[in-house]
């Protein structure tokens, strides 16, 4: 059955179940990095998450949506050029805490502006689209030091699994869900029949009890399905930190959130896209405050599969253009800055005369936490994980010693 | 093509939305009782007096939107859930009572190609059931340029797709209210309803179809571009002058304009294929047979996009019926068959809308312009299998006037492997046994 070698989630979950039977968490090593990466699916107006406040051509181009200095909605301060959406109350406090960074005008490799082929290379982490049997944190996951790999499968929070944990090594699949579990009976004879007619279907049956029966264990209340869009990444992000806190929990972890592609009546520092950053913002509070002493040693990163025009359409929104901004947030980040080679937004200096140009590469980014956090290799990131990309350097400086 | 591989099992699970525990099993050639399906007079139309049509059900939304809020206004049901819920209703009447459901199948393929999504916002909620009976459901065995047609320009669409929002720059609209374009609508026709992503066409021509867009919008409560909430033109908002797009110059005045434009798209060699391997992957595989995607790619070609040729050749053709049973079916095609396996009652159909919910596939509600995902992959992570279990061990406690378990197995699956058999007929409790069935990889799988 050649389609199964596709099926990421499924395909070693087997691994995940035997894992999750192992004895107590063994290793008690200092350093027991987590990663969580968020994926903003429909591409994220960078220009009004992170407004360029100081350059003069910002309020001429993105107009109603930009960022004020001051009012009523003024923007959270960062460095004094950028602002900060002021529905990003968490975020602005872990700025300033020097836990929360920054990471503007980046984009992948991508220069086209199809959603679904954006998504397709930012999370298969390959040079072009179309490319979807894994993803580069499946990849990661595989070539992790073995102590590390044995202990837990990597989290994929939702019901149709982040292409960017697609892949041969271990996966567990977690959503909320709010139906009653079925008889234990009914499980024990369809995992027999599973076992016997289907292989594949065996391994999610296991692996989807088995992440709910973890998830029930802690205190669940109110963690149930449906609910707005902010509730749902509350949600989300409640029960995935609940999974990663427990000591024989997933490291790695990735959800993605959709939305975001703001084509009309975007509005700014309040309205559709603040709504949205706003439970994007619950969400990083939710990790924060569940993930408990694992806090420490987490980074969080947030991206983009591309960003959204400089200049405001004709119905109060952006179309799509290239360059956006990445958060990252936790506790072993370097924060309180920054980090752009700011383009300008002259009309000279956008991208195709419409787009923020992108100077710096998320690849970049992603590898310069791929290595500091988890130690994987220069060689491993530009042949397993990104391959192809030896001309681009890990970026440094992303954590803290 | 043999006999011997055309199977009845195949023709009700790859083909169509399960068999009828309540029918006695079938006999015959399953092929030609599928193109019996296709030849029948009406096949692919519901009509009702309870259904409005998308103008009227528009104009419930306008009415709605213009009367005041009332913050303490006491609970009563909101006449876009009751138009949305009766359409709904009608859709699942139709599907279960179809004899094996593959011109249901191909309504909801195509309504799934052409999407819009009701989380839109009440507007498109409103008029979804109506866009798919309007736009969709006439031309699922006609011709593709005229679906085209008919999904661009449905009120469902304009305003799925942002182009009611679209004013050319230069148009009297554009320059008294300093307007632009809105390329959403532009860019989906050609990467998603037309050439697909790799189909060869650049910014400059998503930016030139977008232009030739302007003014295709829905008229409004004021009357002003025609009767409220229908497909109206407004040559203020239209961008004037010629358009070059792949090449071709469109002098066109109006409305005419975008309909040439999309006119050649519909018949461009790469709608062909983009067209013809969704469409096999959809039915057959993920990674459908190569021989069968160039074979329908030809039909489509050759017939100038004639959907009814593209459904007979996909029936005819050996690789269609001989491929094995890797799909899974999506939370749509297993609530359906469970339905129609149980003989439970179609009229009370809120608990397959809310099992669709939750199995990730709310009806007519997809996250992005690009539909439903099609892949197994997509439907069968732990979450979703965990979901299922859930769903059909409630399904097994409702099922109170199915037949016994082993008739049940001999119309609902009479190929089932003898593991299945054994586990259905070894169950503990008819509910327990029901679940089962349901959950089974021959129920599942397709």
């Amino acid at each position: 059955m050649a389609s199964l070698t596709r099926r990421g989630v499924l395909g070693a979950s087997g691994a995940v179940f035997a894992a999750a039977h192992l004895p107590r968490w063994a290793s008690a090593s200092a350093r027991d990095p987590r990663l969580i990466v968020v994926i903003l699916r429909g591409a994220m107006d960078g220009l009004s998450a992170v407004g360029p406040l100081g350059d003069p051509d910002y309020v001429g181009l993105h107009r109603e949506l930009a960022l004020q200095r001051d009012g009523a909605h003024a923007a959270l301060p960062l460095d004094g050029f950028f602002g900060l959406n002021p529905a990003m109350k968490t975020f602005g406090r872990l700025y300033a805490e020097k836990k929360a960074l920054i990471v503007h005008a980046c984009a992948t490799n991508y220069r086209e502006r199809s959603h679904f082929d954006g998504q397709d290379v930012l999370e298969s982490g390959m040079l072009r689209p179309g490319l979807t049997q894994s993803g580069w944190l499946n990849r990661v996951v595989a070539h992790l030091p073995a102590a590390q790999r044995a202990q837990a499968p990597a989290l994929a929070v939702g019901y149709i699994p982040p292409l960017i944990l697609r892949g041969d090594a271990p996966v567990l699949g977690w959503a909320p869900a709010d139906l009653p579990p079925p008889d234990d009976d009914l499980l024990t004879r369809l995992t027999k029949l599973y076992d016997h007619a289907d292989p594949a279907l065996a391994l999610a049956l296991r692996d989807g009890f088995e992440a709910d029966r973890r998830v029930r264990s802690g205190d669940m209340e109110g963690l149930k399905a449906g609910g707005d869009v902010v509730e749902q990444m509350r949600k989300a992000a409640r029960g995935a930190a609940r999974l990663m806190a427990a000591e024989a929990g997933p490291r790695i972890a990735a959800l993605a959130f959709e939305g975001w592609d703001t084509h009309v009546a975007e509005g700014g520092a309040t309205g559709r896209l603040a709504t949205l950053l706003g439970g994007l913002d619950d969400a990083l509070a939710e990790f924060e405050r569940t993930l408990g002493a694992a806090w420490d040693q987490t980074v969080i990163v947030v991206a983009t599969e591309f960003g959204r025009t400089a200049q405001v359409n004709g119905a109060g929104g952006c179309d799509h253009g290239t360059a956006s901004a990445a958060f990252l947030v936790g506790g072993a980040v370097a924060g309180g800055r920054v980090a752009a080679d700011w383009p300008g937004l002259k009309r000279a200096n956008l991208l195709e005369n419409r787009d923020l140009k992108p100077t710096t590469d998320l690849r970049a980014v992603w590898k310069g936490v791929l290595a500091d956090h988890l130690g994987l290799s220069n060689a491993v990131l530009a042949e397993a994980v990104f391959p192809g990309t030896r001309d681009v350097a890990p970026m440094k400086g992303l954590l803290s010693a | 093509m043999t006999a011997a591989t055309a199977k009845w099992s195949t023709a009700f699970s790859r083909f169509g939305l399960g068999a009828l525990g309540k029918a006695p099993p079938r006999a015959g050639d399953p092929r030609e009782a599928l193109e019996a399906e296709l030849a029948a007079p009406g096949a692919g139309a519901i009509a009702g007096p309870e259904l409005k049509s998308g103008a009227d059900a528009m104009a419930t939304f306008f009415e709605l939107s213009a009367q005041p809020s009332q913050a303490n206004m006491p609970a009563k049901p909101s006449p876009i859930a009751a138009i949305f819920h009766k359409e709904a209703t009608a859709r699942i009447a139709a599907a279960c009572a179809a004899e094996i459901g593959f011109v249901e199948r191909l309504v909801d393929f195509w309504s799934n190609h052409f999407c819009i999504s009701a989380t839109k916002g009440l507007s498109v909620r409103a008029v979804a059931g109506a866009y798919e009976r309007e736009a969709i459901r006439p031309h699922v065995l006609g011709r593709f340029a005229d679906m085209l047609q008919a999904a661009e320009r449905h009120p469902a669409m304009l305003a799925y797709l942002d182009n009611i929002q679209s004013v050319g720059p230069n148009s009297r609209q554009g320059q008294r209210a300093k307007k632009g374009l809105n390329e959403n609508l532009g860019r989906e026709i050609m990467e998603l309803h037309t050439l697909g992503v790799e189909g060869g066409y650049n910014q400059g021509d998503v930016t030139e179809l977008a232009r030739a867009l302007t003014g295709w919008t829905v008229a409004g409560r004021d009357g002003e571009l025609g009767r409220p909430g229908r497909f109206a033109f407004n040559a203020n908002a239209h961008e004037g002058g010629a358009r070059r797009l792949l090449g071709r110059r469109y002098e066109q005045e109006g409305m005419a304009q975008a309909e040439a434009a999309l006119a050649d798209l519909a018949c461009a060699p790469a709608t062909a294929r983009h067209i013809a391997s969704k469409f096999a992957r959809a039915f057959v595989a993920d990674s459908p047979p190569a021989g069968l995607v160039a074979r329908l790619t030809d039909v489509f070609q050759k017939t100038e996009g004639d959907l009814g040729a593209l459904a007979r050749a996909l029936i005819a053709d050996e690789d269609a019926w001989s491929a094995p049973a890797t799909k899974l079916r999506d939370p749509w095609q297993m609530m359906i068959a469970a339905w129609r396996a149980l003989g439970l009652d179609p009229s009370q159909p809120n608990r397959i809308l809310s099992s669709m919910t939750l199995l990730g596939m709310p009806l007519w509600s997809p996250g992005g312009p690009n539909g439903f995902p099609d892949a197994a992959d997509a439907w069968a992570s732990s979450e979703g299998i965990k979901t299922r279990v859930q769903i059909a061990a409630g399904l097994g406690r409702i099922a109170k006037d199915a037949p016994a378990p082993s008739d049940l197995l001999a119309r609902a699956l009479p190929d089932a492997a003898e593991m299945t058999r054994e586990a259905v007929l070894r169950a503990e409790t008819r509910p327990q046994a029901y679940a089962l069935m349901i959950l089974s990889p021959d129920f599942q799988r397709r």
